[in-house]
């Protein structure tokens, strides 16, 4: 995804749902149209329930990648207001 | 808006809701709101308003809790049987809620302090159940430009109406003059489902939030009928008339009256 660097990162290890999500989601509304928020996770469950969330408010999710045994990265376009 | 850890947490299931989020529970905590009554709907209605966040909420009512008050006003208990209803109900609402400033006026609301007291408030909510209050409450608003959120109980019927100042009608145009004291039913005889101000109240408090976040639609220029008994709901489109005495193309009202007391008031 060259040329999707973030503009902004989230740290959201140690949370359970629902509040990945309300990070992800304050996070989101404070970024704009067009730009990319980082998410680094580590609560399995939200690695699927974020990237579908995002959708459902109609962002756009860029990838989803498990980078070690306990870590996901997220990478969501903001779409939408 | 930066919330704590423990808002975050609190407010999670709002934060979301596309329609509310974390810009909308900023406006819920911003919001300033006016309830007359901490009877059968004030109860409710602050009860629920305080868990949403709301910043401000205030309670105007001049009686105290008695015993027959519990079967529905649900702000009050044993322990504060005696004391002011504003007083036992900011005790519960702050309970429930450290971040809302409850603010417990024991007074009688009247013409003369009305417009006072609603000043630096955005939405009024009218939880009183007596006629002339009623009248009262709408004219103010109306004065002062004030959403007002209304809500009337008795026996197993309610009704709930939001009326926007300059747009659609006002209480005045639903119900034009109090019905004649005799046509009220007196103390002894008006009985109340008791958790029936638990839904109309529940009703306000939506429209108040709807009114804050300025989402979804409003019960403008419409009566809502709840009959518990038959568990319908009804809406009844109410029009503005353009004759009314106070929203009319010639009002003839153009200052506050009290009406004669003397109604029942649950
Ligand atoms: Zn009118």
């Amino acid at each position: 995804m060259a040329g999707d660097a973030p503009d902004r990162q989230i740290n959201i290890k140690g949370l359970v749902c629902p509040y990945t999500f309300v990070k992800a989601k304050l996070a989101m509304e404070a970024m704009e149209i067009g730009q990319v928020l980082e998410i680094l996770l580590d609560y399995e469950e939200a690695s699927r329930s974020i990237p579908k969330s995002m959708e459902d408010h109609g962002q756009k999710v860029l990838k989803v990648e498990k980078v070690n045994d306990t870590d996901w990265v997220l990478l969501v376009r903001k779409d939408k207001d | 808006m930066d919330f704590t850890d423990d808002q975050l947490m609190r407010y999670s299931r709002h934060i979301l809701l596309p329609e509310v989020g974390g810009k909308g529970q900023a406006r819920i905590a911003q919001a300033k709101v006016f309830i007359v009554g901490a009877g059968g709907l004030g109860c409710p209605v602050g009860y629920y308003l305080a868990a949403a966040g709301v910043g401000t909420i205030a309670l105007i009512d001049n009686d105290t809790v008695e015993m027959s008050n519990l079967q529905r006003q649900i702000a009050h208990s044993m322990q504060t049987i005696g004391m002011p209803k504003v007083e036992s109900a900011k005790k519960t609402f702050e309970a429930l809620n450290p971040d809302v400033n409850v603010v417990a006026i024991q007074k009688r609301i009247s013409k003369d302090n009305i417009l006072d007291l609603i000043r630096d408030y955005d939405i009024v909510v009218d939880g009183s159940d007596n006629f002339p209050t009623r009248y009262l409450v709408n004219d103010a608003c109306f004065m002062a430009r004030k959403p007002l959120v209304s809500g009337a109980i008795l026996r197993f019927e309610g009704q709930v109406t939001t009326i926007v100042p300059g747009e659609g009608p006002c209480y005045r145009c639903l119900f034009e003059e109090p019905p004649p004291p005799g046509l009220v039913p007196s103390c002894q005889e008006a009985g109340v489902l008791g958790v029936l101000p638990g839904v109309i109240g529940g009703l306000q408090a939506t429209e108040v939030l709807k009114l804050v976040l300025g989402k979804g639609e409003v019960l403008k220029g419409e009566l809502l009928i709840y009959n518990a008994l038959k568990t319908s709901f009804r809406k009844v489109k109410v029009p503005k008339n353009p004759f009314c005495a106070l929203c009319g193309e010639s009002p003839t009202i153009t200052e506050l009256t009290d009406y004669e007391q003397g109604y029942c008031s649950m």
